[in-house]
């Protein structure tokens, strides 16, 4: 649950701290409320931990550690499925 | 491509281990603690240790926030499960935390209303979706996760969703690195700093452990190059005398932290004066609490708790081995009776325990070294 996983910003959700994000393919929405100082913009990367971006990053700096991330197995896939599984049955 | 990349990295690995070795003097040991379980993770599934000097050891602390929580907050929590209406949300990884009377599947296989939810904003939509229903979030986790509970409590007022509530099981870090200094049975040189939890505290707050316990930190990054070379700056440190925080994740770690999420944290919760921790006892102002008027959010307040404090099974050394005294394996019942099918202790149940880490990875690891030699 510790993992913070790079995401790609798609597009900022209008009159909220929402934004939707894609995470190695999946595509959810984050709340940004805590990188918003840092203007965040489509085509930003940020670190989303529990659904809320901590913070902003370069794509250099995403690509390698989503890379590393995928490397994990099992934590990797574990978060993954989580992040999909958001809003069903809910 | 990939097999090329991990070449490259093992090459400069190697060139990093002897810059390491070339540091470490061979007439003393040095033992660094990495506080954090994503390290941890990392350090087996990598097999880091096989690239560092045998004088040099890493220590595990007592940063996965599921490994520390106490047996009675699981026992309080499947209390609030069991009362009428109640949904119980936590994090995955919590399902298969013992508690004094099982664990959350446990409650939810006799009937307790129990689910897994990715973040908390998901379990203020159950909330919103169940109106007759009281929804409870278990907050657990470091300065990484306490401002996401923070701006969801937030927004739960805001709306005015009233039967929504946490109950808040986070802890800070920094008490808890300051407990295992004071702590007489280890000795450690040098610590490598949390790297998400630092990318929301910043730098600032580990100068305690240069200054007054005069010991270096290197904030790390979780990518086995990250960890290598944090080893070669605190032992560069440490030859030249120098004592100081030092910041290796630069890429996401900002020396002061993110101001907004410290800020909603300080509006949300406040310091409890002490919490316990599990295997480490009572540590003072180590844990959050909700504040005042947040009160009606607050599941301490709304649920009239038990709050039994439960002590951990004789079997179990967890307490050792999240202070760094033992190594997993040098638990009795470390893969026996302790598996991660059925944890007897916590460091078994999160893939970032350091039990967990080294039963899944210890094997491969072994065999990794044994590659390495032929
Ligand atoms: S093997 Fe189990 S009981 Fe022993 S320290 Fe690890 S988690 Fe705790």
């Amino acid at each position: 649950m510790c993992l913070a996983i790079p995401g790609q910003i798609v597009r900022l959700i209008p009159d909220s701290d929402l934004a939707t994000a894609d995470v190695s393919g999946v595509k959810r929405n984050i709340n940004i409320g805590l990188v918003s100082q840092e203007g965040i913009a489509p085509g930003d990367w940020v670190l989303i931990h529990v659904g809320f971006a901590i913070s902003k990053v370069d794509e250099q700096e995403a690509r390698t550690s989503l890379e590393f991330l995928q490397s994990m197995g099992k934590a990797f896939t574990d978060e993954m499925t989580a992040i999909s599984g958001d809003e069903r049955g809910s | 491509m990939r097999f090329v990349d991990e070449f490259r990295d093992r090459k400069i690995a190697r060139e990093l281990g002897v810059q390491i070795a070339r540091l470490a003097r061979p007439d003393r040991a040095y033992r660094f603690m990495e506080v954090c379980g994503g390290h941890t993770h990392t350090i087996y599934k990598h097999g880091i240790e096989d690239y560092l000097p045998p004088n040099i050891t890493l220590v595990h602390g007592p940063g996965c926030p599921v490994c520390v929580i106490p047996m009675g907050r699981v026992d309080d929590a499947i209390f609030i499960a069991r009362q009428p209406g109640v949904i119980l949300t936590c994090f995955g990884d919590m399902m298969r935390v013992p508690g004094g009377c099982g664990s959350f599947l446990d409650a939810s296989a006799a009937g307790a209303d129990i689910r897994m939810v990715y973040s908390p904003l998901d379990a203020l939509k159950i909330a919103q979706r169940n109106p007759e229903r009281r929804v409870v979030f278990f907050a657990i986790g470091f300065e990484t996760t306490a401002p996401s509970t923070a701006l969801t409590l937030l927004k739960a007022a805001q709306d005015g969703v009233d039967n929504f509530s946490v109950f808040c099981n986070h802890v800070t870090i920094v008490p808890a690195i300051k407990a295992i200094l004071d702590s007489p049975d280890l000795r450690l040189d040098g610590f490598l700093g949390p790297g998400h939890v630092s990318a929301v505290i910043g730098c600032r707050p580990y100068q305690f452990i240069a200054e007054h316990f005069q010991r270096p930190v290197v904030v790390a990054g979780f990518e086995p190059l990250d960890i290598l070379e944090s080893v070669r700056l605190l032992l560069e440190q440490i030859e030249q005398g120098r004592c100081e925080v030092e910041n290796q994740y630069t890429r996401v770690v900002p020396w002061e932290g993110n101001p907004k999420a410290l800020a909603v944290i300080r509006e949300t919760m406040e310091l409890r004066p002490y919490f316990e921790w599990r295997g480490l006892g009572f540590i003072s102002q180590s844990a959050l609490k909700l504040r005042e008027p947040f009160s009606r959010l607050d599941a301490e307040r709304i649920f009239r708790l038990p709050g039994v404090r439960v002590a951990d099974p004789k079997a179990c050394q967890c307490g050792e081995v999240l202070k760094g005294v033992l190594k997993p394996w040098e638990c009795k019942v470390f893969g026996t009776a302790c598996t991660p099918e059925t944890p007897i202790g916590t460091c078994m149940v999160s893939s970032e325990g350091a039990c967990a880490a080294y039963y899944n990875y210890g094997r491969f690891h072994r065999e990794s070294v044994a590659e390495a030699v032929r």
